[in-house]
């Protein structure tokens, strides 16, 4: 090329990134099964506190080569090798075992790509992580509540109106537009006595001079009725004053309240607790990400139900009997006094190992069916427990039979069951009673 | 006469890369570099992993295999187990250079010589390059077949297509003609053609496969062979001949065989490639050092970096991953220029052709008319031998051990650089695959036929490319390695069992 020849230098800095977010997402979504494994696998091993991290990846490098046609190990081969130092013609050495680097050998399924066998492992980011996790849930009939739950309102500024309450009444705004109005009345005044002005001016020039003193009197009359006629134009008129604006917006509710209620008795070992603890946490973070208002109210009981915050309902100590009713008791009071149902979706998830006074269990029975189950759109109940199913189950699946859209009920017998069993009660369910 | 250094500090304007670059474009005139007029593209790193993960090139169609490259660049340099690449230059007129934001002014003015000066004059001027790629069309074609594959992934949805670019990829090394030269790459023209291709086509293969079946007493005389010449091209092949293939199946077939020709000159003139690149920018910084257009600074941060491209670990050391294709064709350009410019009386000896001539001429020459193969062959010295200390070792697979078979000495020369001449024919390095018989009257097999090489046997995942052969062919598909006096030595097929089966029947 000439020397003229001119290179065009472009900044493309601002074009389009992530011109690989598609080629990505097909991976990802090649790989789901994989990737769904890894993160069931940290649901269950991580613990409770960081269990919404992103997360790592592996896949067996076998599982995601792209095969070609290439050499395998075998056959007669010569490869040259730079940096010899006392090597001379006829030195035999053994194979380097482990293979990769030596020119065909190596164990047989090396590949000729360099990375031998190396697992491929990867980074998921955090939003992906829950993605993943939270694939195909969806807390029940939300939908169908979101729609009836369009009745709620809220209040938005809207700019400004010239009619309104006194409280809605913007000053600033009210005052500049008063002074917009006297300076565009009062134009025609100011004209005539700017131009008045001007002619005392020359005539001032002329004194001392009778006549002249004469002319500015009369000139400074008629200034005087000018600035009278000024005055009279009111200082503030109706019209001037401005309201501030604000109209009623339908929002459409996606607010929910979740109760965790769970049994801290004596029968419940640190091992149950611990995946009951599991269990709420994966109930909590996928609350937190479906919904934009989300409250959650712990309840724990043994003998006594008592509503307490985060912290004490994972981590306080304390043990006694149970009687699961006190908690349906508690749980009910609590959502005819802060949580009308027209208002708030509702959840309850209740854990236990199924252990209760003999007796109770009828009583929950009946709480269940008058207090709770007709407000609530979903009641799910795990039985963490190894042993045969306890009275609470027996009296459960009875309720279950005549509610059985929106009661669910599992048994969990060790961990790495929680994370199916969550699946399984919160899967997308395509038809059911609101 | 000394001039004022271009600039001082750290950071780059576009200002400051249009004067290094009007710089460096005049002393490359000076050179006689011919190139595409250039295009000069600032990006982001995270753009720069973008460009990395389809192939290099500005735009591709989308496939999860470029998003899994994606994520393991991505990983690899958030780890730091890797530097990204300072610079990524594409084979098109204009010739387009990235560079990254992140670079300090040397290393921008390092890459401007190394990519819009070295490999753009390398595209333009060498012999495979003009024969096999049209730099005119090339993102025009991308273009296209970004397209064409999108409007096919809405027709036909993105699941069949994956299938068919899977498969497709898997030949991806024998979509190419390696001794025919091809039809140009012409955008325009393939959007008209495009049409008239599918009827064509459609219309030869049917053809093909109208022939109604004979009668037994003709299987007798059966020696018809199709194709009549084994096809090295195993996709074109598909492509023309399969029998059940939709036409816009054919057409992609084709978009990745034309990409993969485009890539086959580059595949094999790395070593030249990378080392013209490296002997102009070294040549061409150092121009404006001695015009005092750059300071001091400015050449110890680019020679920190040159030596650093152009190191070669042992063959002992942890680093060691092979011969690096920049220290080899660095050196060997450094090599011819001294010499021309100073040949020694082993050199005379050796090269009695070149010894003494102008060596900017004789560089271009080899550039012009090599590829790595015969570049080496022609051009690979005994000193530099010597300087690299390269050997040979022999892996014979029926021995227990391997064997030191040449060294840097006078009886090693010539065999080292055979050896490593060999070791950079594709010829070699893939197996040599080709098409060798359809039965065109019977169950519409394809047989494809591996002519054994030193007695290597082709890896495991043969199998698997066999499947996606048979995804493509649609009827049984066959593999037979063949040692070079005829013998068939093993076979494979696809599908395994059911050829058994129908044998035993």
């Amino acid at each position: 090329m000439g020397i003229g020849s001119m290179s065009y230098i472009i900044d493309r800095r601002q074009n389009a990134k992530k011109k690989s977010t598609v080629n990505r997402q097909r991976f990802l979504k090649r790989y789901k099964k994989h990737i769904k494994e890894a993160v069931e696998d940290a649901v269950n091993s991580r613990s409770i506190t960081n269990i919404d991290q992103g997360g790592s990846v592996t896949i067996p490098r076998r599982d995601i080569s792209e095969p070609i046609f290439h050499h395998g190990p075998g056959g007669k081969t010569k490869r040259v090798f730079p940096g010899n130092k006392e090597f001379i013609v006829g030195d035999e050495f053994q194979r380097p075992s482990g293979g990769g680097g030596g020119g065909g050998s190596g164990d047989g399924s090396a590949s000729n790509q360099g990375e031998g066998m190396d697992d491929f492992t990867f980074q998921i980011s955090q939003e992906e992580f829950l993605d993943f996790m939270f694939d195909g849930l969806e807390l029940p009939y939300l939908v169908k509540k979101q729609l009836k739950n369009t009745t709620q309102f809220e209040t938005r500024r809207a700019g400004f109106t010239n009619s309104g309450a006194p409280e809605k009444i913007h000053i600033v705004r009210s005052l500049r537009s008063a002074q917009a109005r006297r300076v565009a009345l009062s134009g025609k005044e100011r004209r005539e006595i700017r131009e008045l002005e001007q002619e005392i001016e020359t005539l001032n020039s002329r004194l001392p001079d009778t006549e002249a003193e004469q002319q500015i009197l009369c000139l400074q009359e008629k200034i005087e009725a000018l600035q009278a006629r000024i005055k009279r134009i009111p200082w503030i008129d109706d019209f001037d004053i401005k309201y501030n604006n604000t109209i009623r917006v339908p929002v459409p509710s996606s607010k929910a309240v979740m109760f965790c209620v769970m049994d801290v008795s004596g029968s419940m070992t640190q091992s149950i607790k611990d995946i009951a603890k599991r269990f709420f946490v994966l109930l909590y973070l996928f609350l937190k990400r479906n919904y934009k208002q989300i409250e959650v109210v712990f309840v724990r009981h043994h003998t006594h139900a008592k509503e307490v915050d985060e912290q004490e309902f994972f981590y306080s100590r304390e043990t006694g009997g149970t009687i699961v009713s006190s908690a349906l008791k508690l749980t009910g009071e609590i959502l005819e006094e802060r949580y009308p149902a027209g208002d708030w979706n509702i959840y309850v998830a209740q854990a236990s190992d199924g252990d209760n006074w003999d007796g109770d269990s009828n009583i929950c029975g009946d709480l269940l069916q008058s207090k709770i189950l007709p407000n609530v759109q979903y009641f799910s109940y795990v039985e963490i427990t190894t042993g045969p199913h306890q009275n609470l189950w027996v009296e459960y699946e009875k309720v279950h039979s005549s509610w059985n859209d929106s009661f669910a009920m599992h048994q969990i017998t060790d961990a790495s069951e929680i994370y199916p069993v969550f699946r399984k009660l919160f899967e997308k369910k395509t038809e059911g009673a609101a | 006469m000394k001039k004022e250094p271009i600039s001082t500090g750290a950071e780059w304007t576009f200002e400051l890369i249009q004067r290094y670059d009007a710089e460096i474009s005049r002393i490359a005139d000076s050179y006689g570099l011919d190139t595409y007029p250039n295009q000069i593209e600032i990006i982001t790193s995270e753009q720069m992993m973008d460009a990395y993960s389809s192939v290099g090139m500005p735009l591709n169609y989308n496939h999860w295999s470029f998003g899994k490259q994606f994520v393991e660049t991505e990983q690899n340099y958030k780890r730091g187990r890797m530097g990204l690449a300072y610079e990524i230059v594409i084979n098109s007129d204009p010739c387009i250079s990235y560079l990254m934001e992140e670079n300090t002014m040397t290393m921008q003015a390092l890459v401007i010589a190394h990519a819009c000066y070295g490999h753009n004059s390398f595209f333009k001027g060498n012999y495979l390059f003009r024969t096999w790629t049209d730099a005119t069309a090339i993102i025009d074609y991308l273009l296209f077949a970004k397209n064409y594959i999108r409007k096919c992934e809405e027709r036909h949805g993105a699941a069949e297509v994956e299938e068919i670019l899977d498969s497709c990829h898997a030949l991806m090394n024998y979509g190419v003609n390696r001794y025919q030269r091809p039809q140009p790459l012409t955008a325009a023209e393939e959007r008209e053609r495009q049409q008239a291709r599918e009827e064509y086509i459609q219309r030869h293969v049917n053809e093909l496969w109208n022939t109604i079946p004979q009668k037994e007493e003709d299987a007798s005389h059966k020696e018809i062979h199709f194709p009549a010449e084994p096809e090295e091209n195993i996709l074109y092949f598909v492509e023309k001949n399969a029998p059940l293939l939709e036409s816009w199946q054919r057409e992609i077939i084709r978009i990745v065989r034309k990409v993969s020709q485009y890539f086959y000159p580059q595949k094999q003139t790395q070593v030249m490639n990378e080392g013209w690149a490296c002997f102009w920018h070294y040549t061409l910084l150092h121009g404006l050092y001695d015009e005092g257009l750059v300071n001091d600074g400015f050449m110890m941060e680019f020679l920190h970096s040159h030596s650093s491209v152009v190191y070669q670990p042992p063959f002992d050391s942890p680093y060691f991953s092979g011969i690096n294709p920049y220290t080899l064709g660095y050196n060997m350009m450094n090599d011819i220029r001294r010499i021309c410019e100073h040949p020694t009386a082993e050199d005379r000896d050796w090269f009695p052709e070149i010894a003494g001539s102008d060596w900017n001429e004789t560089l271009h020459d080899a550039m012009r008319n090599y590829k790595d193969e015969s570049f080496i062959l022609q051009f690979l010295s005994p000193a530099l031998i010597r300087e690299l200390k390269l050997f040979t070792i022999m892996d014979d697979a029926e021995r227990p051990t391997l064997g030191v078979s040449s060294i840097h000495d006078e009886l090693g020369y010539q065999q080292i650089r055979e050896d490593l001449a060999a070791q950079y024919n594709l010829g070699n390095r893939e197996p040599n695959i080709q098409v060798y018989n359809v039965n065109v009257r019977g169950d519409r097999a394809l047989t494809l036929r591996h002519y054994v090489h030193s007695g290597q046997p082709l890896a495991d995942d043969g199998e698997e490319v066999l499947r996606h052969l048979h995804r493509l062919w649609g009827f049984d598909v066959h593999l037979e390695s063949v040692l070079p006096d005829g013998t068939v030595t093993s076979a494979i097929h696809c599908p395994v069992l059911q050829k058994d089966m129908i044998e035993q029947m």
